[in-house]
């Protein structure tokens, strides 16, 4: 009974958030900062929910969401770029090796798609890892993607160490709203399936998991290539965000970046997830601005306050986030309207008994 | 509170098994036919790298009976069970189950074929619900879930009142029981119980028991290890002593328990 309301309070939300982002679009200017804290928002949602899929539902601890999300945009990147813009594009390199273009939609697929095939090979040897170790390797993996792509010799494919542009990308909220949207809406059906649970019974305990017939292998494969799929598309929506691609910016940094508001979220809560990533998105570009630029007060200066602040600030409230708080924001329970009502109840009741007493 | 959990509950302990009217037919009935062996074990070896932990032994279990083996810490007990539900694989011997090779196949196999096993420290999934365990348990079939989902709340009421709770918040003898209940959600032909009593306070002990024999009145094979002789040979139709790898001493439950050289080695009682 309480699962059909959820079921349609999380509708309903929906809906209005539908409705607020076409409002959005018509009434902001397209590069203001609230747009680019929405636009970030809805792709690291993605991206931050993928990487939740692999550490905090399967409890595979892996560190290569960069790695994926570069594939998955040089993939969109290299695919969608008009042939007739490919001269310009590929000066270096003779135009390039791939002469043609395919539709918006179909690079997107495709991103995922070569992620996910690229996340098989690689699992095939380092899935058999585990904890630390597999969390080392994968970042190493991601780390050699970086190079690689950059790599002189794959220049008419990847054009080199430069960057890459003029293929399709997006101007309004929507978009990224809409695919994001669907994509994690997918992977809550994906969790929420006989299959999803077996994902969190191999987190849980390995080897119970097996002893039920689970086969471990396949389906720790299967959801690091699932998380790599929509690690790629993510990747290709940043693509399309920022209208130029170059391998150098996908570093580690990223991986770490996203690993944290996965943490921040919660491990284990897609809508934990979801909620930090705009959290972190506001309070890193936009909330925490001001401590960027010098201020004088009546001609005193305030201290402190110069470029590059904002970041010693923000360490600071992650490591007291990490420190006091380490369950996250929703720890692995899920946003719900039985859950809000719960949460208030207990509320209003811790009132009461304090009011009582 | 609920109603219905004031019903249901006894106490302080885990509850009562509750009357079971479902049929469990696939399994059949004690005397059905001639006694025939569910599963034999023929010259079965285990080795960690240079170490052999089960030293060629033999046993069979017969259908619808309850097999024990007993012994001390690093006896093999453990080995044994794990290599015949393929998540250890055996350097030597044969292990056959319904006539059919075992040996070679993966867990997902022989989970297949009816052998499930309950391991050792229970292992529940703690994040899951119960219900959310139940549906693992069940994980490699899809038909008739719910009926066999009815049946085990029948079989653990408790179970069935804390259907939404997360395994971990249960108790010692709560999980025991839900790990009991996973492993039947596989419709097995054999359970394998690998020291069912660990941990549990002694009048939980005695309840799980309980079930297990219940378990075994509905027609259900059972292999069990224990380290607690006294309730398992008690149980047990057959009883096999493990020592370091091999089988020492082998006969019915009730003969081995007057055995003296078990009572002294794991009764606790002096030979006179």
């Amino acid at each position: 009974m309480s699962k059909k309301k959820d079921l349609v309070f999380a509708l309903v939300l929906l809906a209005a958030a539908v409705v607020l982002v076409f409002i959005l679009d018509q009434t902001l200017t397209e590069t203001g900062i609230v747009m680019t804290v929405l636009k970030k928002g809805c792709i690291y949602s993605l991206v931050a929910v993928s990487m939740n899929l692999l550490n905090g539902f399967t409890g595979l601890f892996s560190l290569g969401q960069a790695g994926f999300m570069l594939i998955g945009g040089y993939t969109y990147a290299i695919l969608t770029i008009p042939a007739a813009d490919r001269a310009s594009v590929y000066q270096y390199f003779d135009g390039g090796i791939v002469q043609f273009s395919v539709p918006f939609w179909v690079g997107l697929i495709c991103a995922g798609l070569v992620s996910a095939l690229l996340a098989w090979l690689i699992g095939l040897p380092v899935l058999r890892l585990k904890s630390d170790y597999l969390a080392i390797a994968t970042l190493g993996f991601a780390e050699i993607m970086r190079a690689f792509f950059q790599w002189d010799t794959l220049g008419p494919l990847t054009n080199g160490s430069n960057m890459l542009r003029k293929y399709p990308s997006f101007t309004t909220l929507m978009f990224p709203f809409v695919v994001s949207a669907i994509c994690i809406a997918l992977i809550v059906l994906l969790i929420n399936s006989s299959f999803g649970r077996a994902f969190k019974a191999i987190r849980d305990d390995e080897v119970a998991a097996e002893a039920m017939g689970i086969n471990l292998a396949h389906h720790k494969r299967m959801s690091f290539c699932i998380s790599s799929f929509f690690a790629g598309v993510g990747g290709a929506l940043l693509a399309m965000y920022q209208t130029t691609i170059q391998a150098q910016a996908f570093k580690t940094t990223m991986t770490y970046e996203i690993l944290l508001i996965v943490v921040i979220g919660g491990l284990g809560s897609v809508t934990g997830s979801v909620l930090a990533t705009f959290l972190f998105y506001a309070a890193s570009e936009w909330w925490l601005r001001f401590l960027d630029s010098p201020l004088t007060i009546n001609g005193w200066e305030v201290p402190l306050l110069r470029s590059g602040f904002r970041k010693v600030v923000f360490s600071v409230v992650i490591m007291c986030i990490v420190l006091f708080a380490r369950q996250g924001i929703m720890g692995d329970h899920e946003f719900s309207l039985s859950g809000l009502m719960k949460f208030f109840s207990k509320k209003r009741k811790g009132k009461e008994a304090s009011a009582n007493e | 509170m609920s109603k219905k959990t004031n019903e249901a509950s006894t106490g302080n302990t885990v509850g009562k098994v509750g009357s079971v009217s479902a049929n469990w037919d696939h399994l059949g009935k004690k005397g059905d036919g001639p006694a025939k062996n569910l599963l034999e074990v023929r010259d079965l070896q285990v080795k960690y790298g240079g170490i052999q932990a089960v030293r060629g032994i033999s046993f069979d279990v017969p259908e619808h009976e309850i097999v024990t083996l007993i012994g001390a810490n690093g006896a093999g007990k453990s080995s044994t069970l794990r290599s015949i539900v393929a998540l250890e694989k055996p350097a030597g011997g044969s292990i056959r189950f319904e006539g059919k090779e075992m040996i070679g196949l993966g867990t997902e196999q022989v989970v297949k074929n009816g052998i499930t096993l309950v391991p050792e420290g229970r292992r529940v999934f703690v994040n899951l619900s119960v219900y959310e365990n139940l549906r693992m348990g069940a994980f490699l079939r899809n038909d008739e879930l719910q009926a066999d989902l009815d049946w085990v709340y029948t079989l653990f009421p408790r179970l069935k009142e804390r259907s939404w709770q997360a395994a971990g918040t249960l108790s010692g003898g709560e999980q025991q029981m839900l790990a009991i209940a996973r492993a039947l959600m596989s419709r097995p032909k054999m359970i394998m119980m690998d020291e069912p009593s660990l941990g549990l306070a002694p009048i939980i002990v005695q309840e799980v028991f309980e079930i297990i024999r219940e378990i075994n009145n509905m027609g259900m094979t059972i292999l069990l290890v224990e380290q607690n002789a006294n309730m398992a040979l008690k149980a047990a139709d057959m009883g096999y002593v493990m020592e370091t790898g091999s089988i020492t001493l082998s006969g019915a439950g009730q003969e081995l328990a007057e055995n003296p050289v078990v009572k002294e080695a794991y009764l606790g009682k002096a030979r006179n």
